[in-house]
């Protein structure tokens, strides 16, 4: 077999795995544009005959607001995260604190914590503060699913930064505030955008903390609008395929734009 | 996920002990003096250096350290609905634990959440090991395509196990009517007792191949080319050169891709709540799943059971979190 033929063979046999591995999108699409009555069909159409856009035009009508809290949450916990980790990681990476390991290893621990574990606190703690139930309650609870993450990508991204850019700014006279506005921040560019998209991917999925901390507000995400969707009226699948399709753009669109940044934060420090 | 950074070793003695005085009797400060202002400097930098840390170090402690504190302190109260409204429960020492030991529930919970655990991340880790050296060939839309194996987990979890839910629908699922083609007769895969484990199994391994993919496909290119190049002259075929050469050298890696892999899968709830409940019964119902059944899952909520099982839990997950942490330095140290 020469180099040619090995080459199409490995291609062909990659695209086909490709395939297996992203029916299930394919098959949410298909159901999301396949007429409700035909949905119970044994065996069922393998690609929508006589699509309908009913589906969509019902995530228009019931599934807005829930859009709207989502993007809001979300919004909301890339802002709290990038303040509260941005500034903690420069000074882990560039002031040497004493005591900086330690806080490294607690950011380490902390992802490890089950979200559910984390829930049943927040749920009392809430309860206490008069924050159950809204949007303010559920940025908080979410961004924990993303500060340690935050601090950690970007204490290792900042550390790179060469250390005679630090002693330039200093020279130049700039504290340390604005050695990290003007100098390690526009650098650390890339690690913003990373950290940014995944928190905002997290809090965008998150489930669990919208389903506990804000389970009886008036603004609810749309996991929760999913959730309802499917607990109302288990027949409805093509609306719930609608939603989902919806529900996954942003997942879309981060790995359209962002591709390179995906593998960057999913391969983090995991290895060296 | 993931961020198991690198982050560079910083001992606190490294400036602590820096030469103090070195040119003597240079200038017109003494050494003392110069001693003083050195240390005072030292120690403005110090708080400086905390200024930056201190609102996530705030943070840490309000919303990780008080959360975590209050959910121990719950585990050992009784807290009713009547809690809600007096703020006071009683001290009931271990009684919620020795309650969740009892129950029926706890052997069927653990032995489902190993299952689920050690299932998964088998699967999930040799499908994405074959899958990383597949693409490591390097051939034409290889790169492409390794991206779009990212999609499943890029989206939100309920989103897929809604998508694994219907597809794996007893009556109008589009996997039994593949499986009737072949002339397999009907499964209820996650209406049944038998079956719901692996309902659920399938969906959690689905979304957990592109994070052992890229993981380890990382891995590989850490592997310098020279090996594989004396590997083929010395005349090994491909078997053994992944046998012999491949997997001996990723072992850091994988270990790290089981163990990250292990402390993930603890955690899973939001794939088996969308998929079965935990049922039928509590067939599919983990350490994970119970907790949130027992505090939210509707009727009274049992906060204090709940937060003794989720407590179990967590002792679970630290331990392979310091293993973890401890093969991770390891490695690095090895690198």
């Amino acid at each position: 077999m020469n180099a040619r033929t090995k080459r199409i063979l490995n291609t062909t046999v990659g695209v086909i795995l490709t395939a297996i591995m992203l029916f299930p999108l394919y098959w949410m699409i298909n159901v999301s544009l396949t007429q409700p009555e035909r949905l119970r069909k044994d065996p069922p159409d393998l690609i929508p005959i006589n699509p309908t856009f009913d589906g969509y035009a019902r995530v228009l009508s019931d599934q807005l607001p829930y859009l709207a809290t989502s993007l809001i949450v979300g919004l909301g916990t890339v802002a709290l995260t990038l303040v509260l980790s941005a500034p903690a990681a420069f000074a882990l990476a560039k002031l040497r604190p004493r005591g900086g390991g330690a806080v490294d290893f607690v950011m380490l621990i902390a992802q490890m914590i089950p979200g559910i574990i984390m829930a049943m606190g927040f749920y009392l703690i809430f309860f206490n503060w008069g924050i159950l139930d809204s949007v303010l309650g559920l940025i908080l609870a979410d961004s924990t699913l993303a500060v340690p993450f935050g601090v950690l990508i970007f204490t290792a991204f900042m550390s790179g930064i060469p250390e005679e850019l630090m002693s330039a700014a200093k020279i130049d006279g700039a504290n340390a505030w604005r050695s990290f506005r003007s100098v390690v921040l526009p650098i650390s560019r890339n690690s913003v955008v990373t950290v940014s998209l995944f928190t905002f991917l997290w809090s965008w999925s998150d489930f669990l903390f919208a389903s506990t901390v804000n389970r009886g507000g008036a603004l609810q995400p749309i996991t929760i609008g999913i959730y309802r969707y499917i607990g109302n009226n288990t027949q409805d699948w093509n609306a719930i395929m609608a939603t989902a399709v919806v529900a996954s753009i942003p997942a879309a669109v981060l790995l359209v734009v962002a591709q390179r940044y995906v593998a960057a934060g999913v391969t983090a420090g995991a290895v060296k | 996920m993931t961020a198991i950074q690198a982050a560079p070793k910083r001992g606190a003695g490294g400036r602590t002990t820096a030469p103090r005085g070195v040119a003597p009797g240079t200038g017109a400060t003494r050494p003392g003096e110069r001693d003083d202002r050195r240390r005072r400097r030292r120690a403005r930098e110090q708080l400086v250096a905390w200024a930056f840390i201190a609102p996530v170090a705030i943070y840490m402690v309000v919303f990780y350290a008080y959360p975590l504190f209050r959910n121990l302190d719950l585990s050992f109260r009784d807290y009713t609905l009547a809690s809600f409204i007096t703020g006071e429960a009683p001290f009931v020492g271990i009684a919620n634990y020795v309650e969740v030991l009892r129950s029926s529930t706890f052997w069927p919970a653990l032995g489902n959440t190993a299952v689920f655990t050690l299932g998964s991340i088998a699967v999930q880790f040799a499908l994405g090991l074959a899958l990383a050296v597949f693409f490591y060939r390097r051939f034409p839309l290889a790169t492409t395509l390794r991206a779009l194996f990212l999609v499943p987990w890029l989206l939100p979890l309920l989103v897929s196990a809604s998508i694994w839910a219907w597809m794996l629908n007893s009556d109008s699922g589009v996997v039994n009517a593949a499986l009737a083609v072949f002339g397999i007769p009907q499964v209820n895969w996650l209406t049944s007792p038998q079956t719901s484990m692996i309902g659920v199994l399938i969906a959690n391994i689905w979304i957990g191949i592109p994070f052992n993919l890229v993981i380890l496909y990382s891995g590989l290119q850490n592997i310098p080319d020279e090996v594989y190049e004396a590997s083929s002259l010395d005349g090994a075929n491909a078997w053994q050169t992944f046998w012999r050469i491949t997997f001996p050298m990723l072992r850091p890696v994988s270990a790290i891709t089981l163990l990250l892999g292990l402390i993930y899968t603890l955690k899973v709830f939001d794939i088996i709540w969308i998929m079965t409940r935990g049922g039928p019964g509590d067939s599919s119902t983990t350490f994970a799943i119970w907790s949130y059944r027992l505090g939210f899952g509707g009727g009274s909520p049992d906060l204090s059971p709940a937060a003794a099982v989720g407590n179990l839990l967590i002792v679970i997950a630290f331990v392979f979190g310091i293993i973890y942490i401890r093969t991770q330095r390891r490695t690095e140290d090895e690198l």
